[in-house]
């Protein structure tokens, strides 16, 4: 009985199947933990499958490689879902429209706002300089940001979990926070969420409503784009790079 | 760009493709934008060129958009699900964390307060600035 098991166990955790199910499975899981709480934002779906999953991946001394070589295919619809969120921006863009300079204006600021802030805070701190390059693009949608590291030479996997980190940091606190700063058009919320908490933040956007979801799409599409262009000369004229 | 707008141009507008169709339809506008991107030698990622063919495409065929709703909206529902696997990368970095997290913390919850506010703040200033409203809908 006990070899069987053992073998079956080596056999699955050997194969995508296993972590696969376990992600889908965890990400539900928290869903769910999150609906019955009321959708309280610290039970925040994203953030408890993480946790539950680096428990479960530490306790069976399993290595990330063999977790990823599964949950890839969840992370490959990343991709997908970036070119997908044209379509709500479509249908919101008469609203775009109408507001085109402010959330221009608004996107520049919050991308420098984003990478200095967390740039100069590190630095003030004596983080060392990958860590540095790591939170440059914090609010930089997680492939785009791994990218923008990778070439200039940090760790792309460190900028992933700050990325995600910012993310749920922006979804948990960014409704709370713009209520207090009585920002109350779902276009503005939205937008102000994508900025800064990029697909993250969207989710928890398109929860407030389908405009604020597709703001904050649109957000995220724009500062993916503009990041890009503007981080490594940013780095250069901060020193760091 | 041409052969995007071609491209939806040969599909036909019904209203709600089927998943697979839609999906099909992502991935080729994807793969539009990986490799113009990568030709091109662009520094804009693959996926964000996608998007921004797909929205020029729906532009110049709205029914594109409209068979397409129900798939994106379906996929963009469960979208922070898609960040799951990288956040579970934080086990790799345990060391680093451990070592720095002073900064990381720091850094990360008030560059993520600061950078909502300035944001939210600086489009709310400028739109009441030039006032809102249905002034000039012209085409209703």
């Amino acid at each position: 009985m006990k070899p069987a098991l053992t073998e079956i166990w080596v056999y699955l955790s050997a194969s995508p199947l296993l972590h696969l199910t376990l992600t889908v499975c965890a990400y539900l899981l928290g869903d769910w933990l999150f609906r019955r709480s009321g959708r309280k934002p610290i039970f925040n779906p994203v953030l408890m499958a993480i946790v539950a999953l680096v428990a479960l991946l530490v306790l069976t001394g399993t290595p990330y490689p063999t977790y990823f070589a599964g949950a890839q295919f969840v992370h490959f619809l990343l991709g997908p879902a970036t070119v997908a969120l044209a379509v709500p921006l479509y249908f919101n863009f008469s609203k775009l429209r109408r507001l085109l300079m402010p959330l221009c204006v608004g996107l520049f600021a919050g991308s420098i706002t984003a990478a200095l802030s967390a740039v100069g805070i590190a630095r003030l701190l004596d983080a060392s300089t990958g860590t540095m390059l790591a939170l440059a693009p914090k609010s930089v949608t997680a492939p785009v940001a791994m990218g923008i590291v990778e070439k200039l030479g940090g760790p792309p996997s460190l900028a992933a979990i700050l990325v995600v980190s910012t993310g749920i940091i922006g979804a948990v606190i960014g409704p709370t926070l713009l209520d207090w700063l009585k920002v109350h058009d779902p276009a503005v919320r939205g937008f102000a969420i994508g900025t800064t908490s990029h697909g993250i933040g969207t989710a928890r956007a398109f929860q407030e409503s389908e405009e604020a979801g597709a703001f904050s799409g649109l957000a995220m599409g724009l500062n993916a784009l503009l990041s890009s262009l503007l981080l490594p000369v940013l780095l250069y004229l901060t020193g760091i790079v | 760009m041409v052969s995007s707008a071609a491209n939806a141009k040969d599909l036909p507008t019904l209203p709600g493709l089927p998943m697979l169709q839609s999906f099909a339809i992502l991935l080729v506008f994807q793969l539009i934008g990986e490799a113009g991107t990568q030709l091109l030698n662009l520094a804009v990622p693959g996926p964000v060129a996608g998007m921004a063919l797909l929205f020029t495409a729906i532009a110049l065929r709205p029914g594109l958009g409209h068979a397409l709703r129900s798939t994106t909206s379906g996929l963009l529902q469960h979208l922070s699900m898609l960040f799951v696997p990288a956040g579970v990368g934080v086990m790799l970095h345990a060391g680093r964390i451990r070592q720095e997290w002073v900064a990381i913390v720091l850094a990360v919850v008030i560059g993520t307060i600061v950078t909502l506010a300035v944001t939210a703040l600086t489009i709310r200033a400028l739109a009441e600035r030039a006032p809102l409203g249905p002034v000039e809908t012209e085409d209703e």
